[in-house]
């Protein structure tokens, strides 16, 4: 049965991760032969201060981007899940963003961000008119908020799964008890979302660790002004396409791999998600 | 070179980006078995012109032209001359960039008699010219950097179009005084910036010091000109030339090109394809005479001559060694690509193309564009050097370091002297 599943996995997944691992080991600029280049690619890329910052960049993107996006997200799932007067009217706007691709979210914030013809030029709004994207020490926040509107909806549609999922009958039982409605939040829905915010957390992380499009767009290709938005995977691009270094970008790849597999092994692992234990047992 | 599209093709960048870790994309499917193919960015629609000429009369050979935005362009390129699967006939950019293909054996040499070399401007041939041998030929307009400039702007400041780099800084003064930005830049794309630095470095050390290093010895990084061009731009930038906004504005959203028509900023250097852009973005302000260009100031005191200039001398076309198809391509270079109907498609359009003797068709044309076209022409003409723009001059491994580099000098994060220091260590 798992048969089809392996050789998919395989050809698509296997096969090309060890290539990229065997390029990492190799001189190539995607026109010439194939030379032996040795650890010489790893020595360059582990001891580049660029690296170094690129992955700094992305552990930022990754942790604020969980710490901004996981409490909206479950509050907007809380109100979709509930049955508020327009909840479906305001369902449908709050899920818009994912219906779009990220370089057209890209280009659109890009426009809406200028600070001569943008929003900051709408009357009540001139506090907005200063390079959010153009900033060093603004570009990154802004790019982090970007993201959060594009994928919010997202989770918020994984919670609101979640919540619906939540047997009625804990809440009447806890309304019998006498708890109040935080009491009913911190005790039932928090425990039972447990696998729900172990998922969105894994997407979360491991997302943002290879979180590429919306960023290359946002800073024009580039991961400026200066690098301050050059997270690791747009580091990736630009020494592989634009420098056409293919060894050095295969092996900043597979530092993104073992990131990326470590990352939500681990979430899975800490939260006992692996063990697959029933969160109704008893009902 | 024609930087625009950038955008569009980011969506390609994430295809691309799959095939880093998927090796590869598959190759381009071949051309029909009598006929050679060719790859040209989309927006040549005057070249792509030649091509229904030539098929027209060559029924038998026929050209499989194909069309592909910028970025996209450039990274199919590579991937398909890498597996061997080039097309006959392809567009690129000369230089650094061309020099790569050519450096791997992928580019066939062209005898200046077999293309007709003479009709094209030396200086632009230079660009596709490797150890003396020519790699391509000039397919469309001259691309050099100038200064435009808003003339109701100047004029209700008070202020002439500069001659100096003192003049200019003159005129930011009073531009700022009255509420104005004095230079429009796109500085968020980095690559309008690095403009300013080829000018200034041109002006203040002369020709020879970016030729040294274009030559490959980056001790040239560490010239004291080079320094003395970083601080001449921060400078600029200290005294509020470029406004508070310019790392923001990317070129591809147009917001550089619409502060100068609507009068927010003064100036603007750009290359000679934002014409086109003035004319297709504010028709009324361009035909009103309201835009106004100038060569980039003269540095006083500086070794350059100040009719040099630094652009996009053109765009070039040049054959796959390994085409079968050799005879062909020649024939469409010679007697097809930049043909007296193309001259005059291109001069129709506003763009000036790199031949020689133009001086006798500019001085009959009912063109409205006729100052423009004379001009641009003349500023050519009479360059004794046109520098193709560093970024693609260079080696690609050095493009995006130069570009980062430049970008940290304009926000002032490095020193003038780390920018020649961090670019000596890359080169």
């Amino acid at each position: 049965m798992a048969a089809p599943a392996l050789v998919l996995f395989g050809l698509f997944g296997v096969v090309p991760l060890a290539g990229v691992v065997a390029l990492s080991l190799a001189r190539w600029d995607g026109l010439g032969r194939l030379g032996w280049a040795g650890a010489a690619n790893w020595r360059a890329v582990l001891t580049d201060a660029g690296t170094w910052e690129s992955l700094w960049l992305t552990v930022k993107v990754m942790v604020l981007s969980w710490l901004v996006q996981t409490p909206i997200a479950l509050a907007l799932g809380l109100f979709q899940a509930g049955r508020a007067r327009w909840r479906a009217a305001f369902a449908v706007l709050f899920f818009l963003p994912l219906l779009l691709s990220a370089v057209a979210i890209g280009l659109a914030w890009q426009a809406l961000l200028d600070p001569a013809f943008g929003i900051g030029s709408a009357p009540g709004l001139h506090w907005l008119a200063r390079p959010l994207l153009g900033s060093p020490d603004l570009a990154l926040y802004t790019v982090i908020f970007v993201i959060a509107w594009q994928f919010i909806p997202f989770h918020a549609l994984l919670y609101q799964a979640g919540i619906r999922q939540i047997p009625a009958a804990l809440y009447e039982a806890a309304a019998i008890d006498g708890a109040n409605r935080t009491a009913r939040f911190v005790h039932i829905t928090l425990p039972q979302l447990r696998y729900t915010i172990v998922t969105s957390t894994t997407l979360m992380l491991v997302g943002s660790l290879t979180y590429f499009d919306l960023i290359f767009v946002l800073s024009g290709g580039t991961g400026g002004p200066g690098t301050a938005t050059r997270v690791l995977p747009l580091a990736m691009y630009i020494t592989g396409f634009q420098a056409h270094d293919m060894g050095r970008a295969s092996a900043v790849a597979t530092v993104l791999v073992v990131a990326g597999l470590g990352l939500s092994l681990l979430t899975t692992r800490l939260s006992g998600f692996t063990r697959m234990d029933s969160l109704q047992e008893g009902l | 070179m024609r930087r625009g599209l950038r955008a569009l093709a980011a969506a390609v960048a994430v295809a691309a980006v799959t095939a880093l870790t998927a090796c590869g994309t598959s190759g381009p499917s071949a051309g029909p078995s009598n006929g050679l193919t060719m790859w040209a960015l989309s927006d040549q629609t005057i070249l792509k012109s030649s091509v229904d000429a030539y098929n027209k009369d060559h029924p038998n050979e026929q050209i499989n032209l194909q069309l592909y935005a910028n970025d996209d362009y450039k990274q199919k390129l590579r991937v398909a001359f890498g597996a061997n699967q080039g097309p006959d006939i392809f567009f690129s950019w000369g230089g650094g960039a061309l020099n790569d293909y050519v450096k791997s054996g992928k580019v066939a040499e062209l005898a200046a008699a077999d293309v007709d070399a003479g009709r094209f401007t030396p200086s632009v041939l230079k660009t596709a010219t490797f150890g003396g041998k020519v790699y391509g030929v000039p397919c469309n307009g001259l691309a050099p950097v100038v200064l435009y400039y808003n003339k109701q702007v100047l004029q209700s400041a008070g202020v002439q179009p500069p001659r100096t780099l003192d003049e200019l800084k003159a005129a930011v003064s009073t531009l700022k005084g009255k509420g104005v930005t004095p230079i429009s830049l796109a500085a968020n794309s980095k690559w309008p910036t690095l403009m300013w630095h080829e000018y200034l470095l041109d002006r203040i050390g002369g020709a020879k010091v970016f030729d040294r290093i274009g030559g490959g010895d980056a001790s040239g990084w560490t010239d004291p000109a080079v320094t003395q061009t970083n601080q001449a731009l921060q400078d600029l930038v200290t005294a509020g030339a470029f406004g508070g906004n310019a790392s923001s504005i990317a070129y591809d959203q147009g917001a550089s090109t619409a502060l100068v028509y609507t009068g927010k900023a003064a100036m603007e250097l750009m290359g000679t394809w934002e014409y086109a852009n003035f004319v297709k973005a504010a028709p009324d302000f361009v035909s009103k005479g309201d835009l106004g260009y100038v060569a980039f100031p003269a540095v006083g005191g500086g070794a350059g001559d100040p009719a040099n200039i630094v652009g996009n001398p053109s765009n070039y076309l040049s054959v796959n060694a390994a085409s079968t198809h050799k005879d062909a391509a020649l024939r469409f270079f010679k007697d097809y690509v930049l043909n007296g109907a193309q001259v005059d498609a291109y001069l129709a359009a506003g763009s000036v193309p790199p031949v020689n003797g133009l001086d006798a068709k500019l001085a009959a044309t009912a063109s409205a564009d006729k100052a423009w076209l004379t001009f641009v022409y003349g500023l050519v003409q009479a360059a004794p050097s046109f520098q193709l723009s560093w970024d693609q001059a260079l080696p690609s491994q050095q493009a995006d370091p130069l570009l980062t580099n430049v970008d940290k000098s304009f926000l002032k994060q490095i020193t003038p002297e780390q920018f020649g220091q961090n670019m000596s260590k890359v080169s």
